[in-house]
């Protein structure tokens, strides 16, 4: 068998396996040969992937293999870096996000994010969770209090802060910074939060309670996380997707992954041989 | 085999000492020199102008005669020049800034820029003032009046403020930005809500200090030609002026003439040195009232 066959057929079961999935679930991000360049740099190499709708889908892989770099590809964040090139195509809900039409503000809107290291604005509680909503619009007081409970009491932070939103979110933990940030995400109402490894600078107790509130954001987002911690993806995804050097290797059902995965370097990564 | 001798290490361990010592006291010694000079100075300044300042001094006209001699005229100068120079470097500086640190691709074009800049900062500010001289007061035709001294000042210290706010914008953690770009804000509104909030507290330091130089530069203004004797207090920037720096320029120019001149230029001196230093204790106070932590 010819090389260009195997690869036609790896495509094909691909493609198979995308059907599959998507028989019962929604696509919300769908990735077509997807390339990026650092400068010289090719951080991502021939992306496929379909990323399902109110799912919890985790990205592992060691350090450098790109997946935060596809993470901040899906709401063009990694357009701050200066000397980013990409071609390919991603489509979120079936419209072209690489488009320079497609409005970048109108994309983060709907595509939320969660950042490594908590990253409060140096403002109140109340400031902090109103600033997305502000900066869309809305001035009217009674919806603003209103968006702050809702979004707070939907990242279970609410019972912590609600006597003291006029206070600066430095006074806050580092668990409690982060479940804020979380909660500024959910503010701004996006239909996809993406997370980049979110718990990596918080004790086993503050991350307990991230992994907590990832079961129940999932009923009404589609979340990405991206994570250094494999318990972790096994622990609170539906499914995921194994990066290594710029590739994805694999996804599929977190279980399968897990427990039974196709390729040789999955299995060597999950077993700790590497990474 | 050991290869540290500990013998050896314990027999130069005294020298060792000695040399740290000796250069402690070296460095204190550098530090007590420019302590004892600026004391001299103002013990000198302040021992001259004993008996002239007073409430006549500080609100009288000027005049040739020392005995009546008053700086009014003079503090309304600097003032309304500040008034000018003000507004004009920090709406020019920050605006510089922020399109050089957040606007600007960085290249060579942005190098280049930011190399001049830096340049500009050093040029010596009689040269200021001969660009004061050719561009306001001739071919705008303003004559030496407070708007064309405010703009050849402003021009001084445009670079100082340019690159003390960048370094401010500068410092704000990128984190900041990213969290608000992350929501779907536009840059404008990055930058109107986070970032200059956060950078204010930096700039407005470095815009003060850069104030306080303007105060006391002295060079620019005398190639832009300002009067030695004008009486009528300036009212506002299209006045002919005269500015402290000025006063005690010509003051001490003249004192082979009149000794008591002398007298009066150390009380000019003191009142500029009290201006100041009310202008850097303001720096000092903004800083800390409003600096964010993060």
């Amino acid at each position: 068998m010819s090389l260009l066959t195997v690869k036609e057929n790896i495509r094909m079961e691909n493609n198979v396996n995308t059907d599959t999935n998507t028989m019962n679930h929604k696509v919300v991000f769908d990735t077509k040969e997807l390339n990026l360049w650092y400068s010289e740099t090719h951080a991502l190499k021939d992306i496929n992937l379909a990323i399902n709708e109110n799912e919890v889908t985790a990205i592992i892989g060691p350090s450098g293999c790109g997946k935060s770099t596809y993470l901040k590809t899906l709401n063009r964040m990694v357009e701050l870096v200066p000397g980013v090139r990409t071609t390919g195509e991603i489509t979120y809900k079936g419209k072209s996000i690489l488009d320079k039409s497609f409005q970048v503000e109108d994309l983060r809107t709907k595509v939320g994010m969660v950042f490594q290291k908590a990253n409060p604005f140096p403002k109140s509680i109340y400031d902090n969770i109103a600033y997305g909503p502000r900066i869309h619009g809305i001035r009217n007081k009674k919806i603003l209090d209103e968006i702050v409970e809702k979004s707070l009491r939907g990242a279970y932070i609410w019972d912590e802060v609600k006597d003291r939103l006029k206070e600066n979110a430095y006074g806050l933990s580092g668990g409690q910074q982060q479940r804020l940030c979380i909660a500024r995400t959910l503010a701004i109402e996006p239909d996809v939060i993406l997370m980049d490894e979110p718990t990596s600078a918080l004790d086993p107790k503050s991350t307990l309670k991230i992994e907590d509130l990832v079961q129940e954001l999932k009923k009404e987002y589609s979340i990405i996380i991206v994570t250094h911690n494999m318990q972790q993806a096994a622990r609170i995804s539906d499914r995921t997707a194994f990066f290594l050097n710029g590739e994805v290797v694999e996804l599929d059902v977190t279980d399968t992954i897990f427990t039974n995965p196709t390729d040789k370097r999955t299995e060597d990564y999950i077993s700790g041989r590497f990474g | 085999m050991k290869y540290i001798d500990a013998e050896q290490v314990s027999k130069r361990m005294g020298g060792r000492i000695v040399k740290n010592n000796l250069l402690k006291a070296l460095f204190f010694l550098a530090t007590l020199f420019g302590l004892i000079v600026l004391v001299v100075l103002i013990y000198r300044v302040v021992a001259d102008s004993v008996g002239w300042i007073d409430w006549d001094f500080i609100t009288g006209r000027l005049s040739t005669s020392a005995e009546r001699a008053g700086i009014m005229g003079a503090i309304l100068g600097t003032v309304w020049m500040m008034a000018v120079v003000a507004p004009v470097t920090l709406l020019l500086g920050i605006g510089t800034a922020i399109y050089l640190e957040l606007y600007a691709k960085k290249g060579k074009l942005q190098a280049i820029i930011q190399t001049n800049i830096s340049n500009l900062a050093g040029v010596p500010s009689i040269v200021y003032g001969i660009l004061g001289l050719t561009i306001f007061v001739r071919a705008m035709d303003m004559g030496n009046i407070i708007l064309a001294g405010g703009l050849t000042l402003s021009l001084l210290i445009l670079p100082i403020v340019i690159v003390a706010a960048q370094e401010a914008i500068r410092s704000v953690p990128q984190y900041l930005s990213e969290a608000s770009y992350g929501m779907g804000a536009t840059k404008w509104q990055t930058i109107k809500n986070i970032i200059l909030p956060a950078a204010l507290p930096g700039i407005l330091t470095g815009a003060i200090l850069a104030l306080s130089r303007a105060i006391g530069e002295t060079a620019p203004l005398t190639v832009i030609g300002i009067p030695a004797l004008i009486i009528p207090f300036p009212e506002g920037i299209f006045d002919k002026f005269t500015a402290l720096p000025m006063q005690i320029y010509y003051w001490t120019l003249d004192s082979s003439l009149v000794a008591e001149y002398a007298s009066l230029a150390a009380a000019t001196i003191v009142v500029l040195l009290i201006l100041l230093f009310v202008l850097n204790s303001a720096a000092i106070f903004i800083r800390n009232k409003f600096q964010q932590r993060f």
